[in-house]
Parts: structure tokens; sequence; C-alpha cells
């Protein structure tokens, strides 16, 4: 019977590389999501000091390097006393870059609706509550969705930059085999069809999702 | 906290120098990039079956697997099959190939943005084609790829952080570089960040200037 520890010790490593750039990825993604969303409530807000504070945000995250950032993060931690392993450092440092993208995504989408529909819910009796979670919400998710979806794919590729903060992802873990064999054509573009292959697939994967989100909205399915 | 201003005076040539490389590299990729990627655009909106296969594979590839491991193959790489470069070289055609990647969509959906029946009537009304792509497509086109075009050198400019890894000795570089030797974190990579952050905030306003006089006509 084929079993994971028969495969060659290169194609291991290579698969557990692969699992931490997917782990990396979605803890990273997740961290961001629920940044953005009270980056956009800032920013959505009618406190001016929560705005500019939000719109700093997304300006300073957009605007440097995420490599630069992941140093931040990397170097920044110990010095507050969290001597945490690298991986914690490589989620929050993607999390926080990401988080500034998806925040601006999340805003399109409820810019979009018109100010009357709100005004039509409150006038129809619908509490704060009800109009966001029943009128605007759903239609915000809506039109945010393929934004949202294409930041969280670009996602995978950055995180081959947590290999320079020492997280033993695809990226670095191509970079051991290759110092042990000196294959580093072999070895590299393997590492790069993992990700394309990853990428390709995570895009069908956000059509689908898009498509089932449209069903019964008249929108065209893309 | 304290800010230790010495500390980057004394490592000021070595900044500046950084500073200089990220700009040239920058600067060379996106020209590459463009060039480039307005050819791959001009053969994906020809349509012509031959060229568009080769070249979806060339943008699907580039723009579906990370700059770092595209970096890797050619500077690592590159010397087994012979193409010995130095690290400059690799970061900036390297970037430039990458970029290529994206402006080849851009283009192409800049081109498709064009009915074929104005290229028709202005045929037929005998404008000649230099005045066909003078006055019709490129005021057009512009208006619709200028947007793109600017968040994707910021992009860009972002990127060629990446390249102090395969030791181009650009601004990133030298500020790790910079910690290593004196373990101050906070001077190096303040000033770091706030150069990033000012030129890609520079840019993205000279974007918006660009936007709104391009857009003028449609007004």
């Amino acid at each position: 019977m084929a079993h994971v520890y028969d495969l060659p010790p290169t194609v291991t490593v290579l698969l557990i590389g692969t699992a931490t750039t997917l782990a990396v990825s979605i803890i990273g993604n997740a961290i961001g999501l629920i940044l953005a969303i009270i980056i956009c409530v800032m920013r959505l807000s009618l406190n001016r000091a929560a705005r500019v504070a939000g719109a700093v945000y997304v300006s300073f995250f957009r605007g440097v390097p995420l490599l630069v950032q992941l140093l931040i993060v990397y170097y920044f931690l110990p010095t507050i006393g969290l001597d945490l392993p690298p991986f914690f450092a490589a989620v929050i440092g993607l999390g926080l870059c990401t988080a500034a993208y998806q925040a601006e995504n999340l805003r399109g989408g409820f810019l979009i609706i018109p100010r009357g529909q709100a005004e039509a819910a409150r006038a129809f009796g619908y509490t704060r509550r009800q109009t966001l979670q029943r009128i605007l919400v759903p239609q915000a998710l809506r039109a945010a969705a393929p934004a949202l979806i294409n930041e969280m794919i670009l996602i995978l590729k950055a995180s081959s930059l947590v290999s320079v903060v020492g997280v033993a992802d695809l990226t670095r873990e191509s970079q051991n085999i290759v110092a042990r064999d000196l294959q580093p054509i072999k070895w590299y573009l393997i590492a790069a069809l993992i990700y394309l292959v990853i990428n390709l697939a995570l895009a069908r994967l956000g059509v689908t999702v898009e498509k089932r989100l449209n069903v019964g909205y008249g929108a065209v399915a893309v | 906290m304290t800010f230790d201003y010495s500390l980057l005076i004394k490592y000021a040539p070595q900044l500046l120098e950084g500073f200089e490389l990220t700009l040239l590299s920058w600067l060379g990729g996106s020209v590459i990039a463009v060039v480039l990627g307005f050819a791959l655009g001009c053969g994906l909106a020809a349509g012509n079956r031959a060229l568009v296969v080769p070249i979806r594979g060339y943008v699907e590839f580039f723009r579906g697997t990370p700059l770092l491991v595209q970096l890797f193959v050619a500077y690592y790489g590159g010397p087994n099959i012979g193409i010995t470069l130095d690290a400059l070289t690799v970061g900036v055609v390297g970037l430039g190939l990458y970029g290529a990647a994206y402006f080849a969509e851009i283009f192409r959906a800049g081109f498709a943005s064009i009915p074929p029946g104005q290229i028709d009537a202005a045929r037929s009304f005998g404008i000649p084609q230099w005045e066909r792509i003078r006055h019709i497509i490129m005021p057009q086109m512009l208006v619709l790829v200028v947007p793109p075009a600017v968040t994707l050198l910021i992009i860009l400019l972002k990127d060629t952080a990446v390249l102090s890894i395969v030791t181009v000795p650009e601004l990133t570089f030298q500020v790790t570089g910079m910690t290593v030797e004196t373990f101050a974190f906070v001077e190096p990579f303040a000033i770091l960040a706030a150069t990033y952050w000012a030129m890609t905030e520079l840019v993205s306003w000279f974007g918006s200037r660009a936007e709104v006089r391009l857009g003028a006509y449609l007004r």
C-alpha cells in the first residue's frame, strides 16, 4: 500500500511545504477578513476620527511592500515581549496587509447600494439592525464578492514572501531541496507549477461561488 | 523609544544608493513590462490562434506563480543553462516579464473596448491609419487603460522590494543589512516604510491627475 512515508523524501518535504503555504494563506485571509470588516465600518462611520484612522490604515498598508510589513512584524513582535514562532508573524503580517485591500473591496460593495434603499427600509419600520442584516449586507457582499475572492487568491502567491521570515512554506522547502541537490531549475519550476495549479483551481472555485451568489438575482454570471 | 537620527546620517550613502537602485529597477522593469505587455496585448487582440495560445500560456504562468519563485528560477537556475546574469539584471528583467503579463491583459481589454464599427466608419470616411489611431483609438483606450496601469505600476514599485531577496542591493536590501550591523530596528524600518509610502502616494496622485485629464473629453 502506498503511504506518504514511502514517497521520496523530497516529495514529502514539498507536500508539507505546500500544506504550510495553504495554512498560512487561509489563516492570513481569515485574520484579514475580520480586520477588514472593522476597518470598513470605520471608513463608513459618521465619526470623523474613525474615518480618518481607517483611511490612514488603508493608505499605509497598501502603500508599503508586503515584504517590508512582514519584516517589521517579524522584528517588532519580540520587542514587545512576544517571542512567537515565525508562523505567527507571517499570518499577522499577511492579515494586516490584505485587510487594507479587503476593507476597500467591502466598502465598494456598500457604496454601490442606492441611498434610497436604506431610507425606504427605515420608512417601512425596519430597525437599523434589520436594515443592515436584510437589505444592505447581502447586496454589498454580492457586489464585493468577485473582488474579495480575487484578493484571497492573490494572498496565496503573496505568501511565498513568508519564506523570508523563516516559515517553511513551499518556497522555503524548495530552497532547502535545491541547497542539497543543486538542481534549481527543476525544483523551482515544480514549486511554480504547484502554485499555478492551486491558483487555477482557486480561480475556478471562485467563479462557482460567484455564480452561486448570483442565483435568483438576475445578475449576469461571470 | 528614542529615535536615533545620527544612525540614519551615518548610513545615508548606503540608503541613497539603495533608493537609486529601487528607482532604477522600478523604471527599468516598468518600461520592459509596458513595451512587452503592449506587444502581447496586441497579439491577444489580434485573435490569431497561433498567437493567442502561447501568449495565454505566458500570461497564465507569470500571473499564476509568485514573482519570488520566478526570480529564483532565473537567478539560481540561469547559470545551469548557461545564462549567468548579475542580480540587478535578473531583477529588472524578471520584474519586467512579470509585469508584462498583467499589462498584456490591460491592453487587450483596452483594444476590445473600441467597437469595430468605429474603425470601419473612420476608414470609409478616408481617415488615414495614423489619424485613426491618434484620434479615435488612443483617446478611448487610454481612459480605460490608465487607471489599472497606474495600479500596476504601484504594485511593481512595491514588488521591487522582493528583488532584495535575490541580493539586488536596493533600499530594502540596504535596510536589512543596516539592521543586521547595528541591531537598530526602529530607525531603518521607519525610513524604509516612509519612503515606500511616500513614493506610492506620489505615483497614485499623479495617476489620478492623469485620469482626470485623459477623461476630460468625456464631459
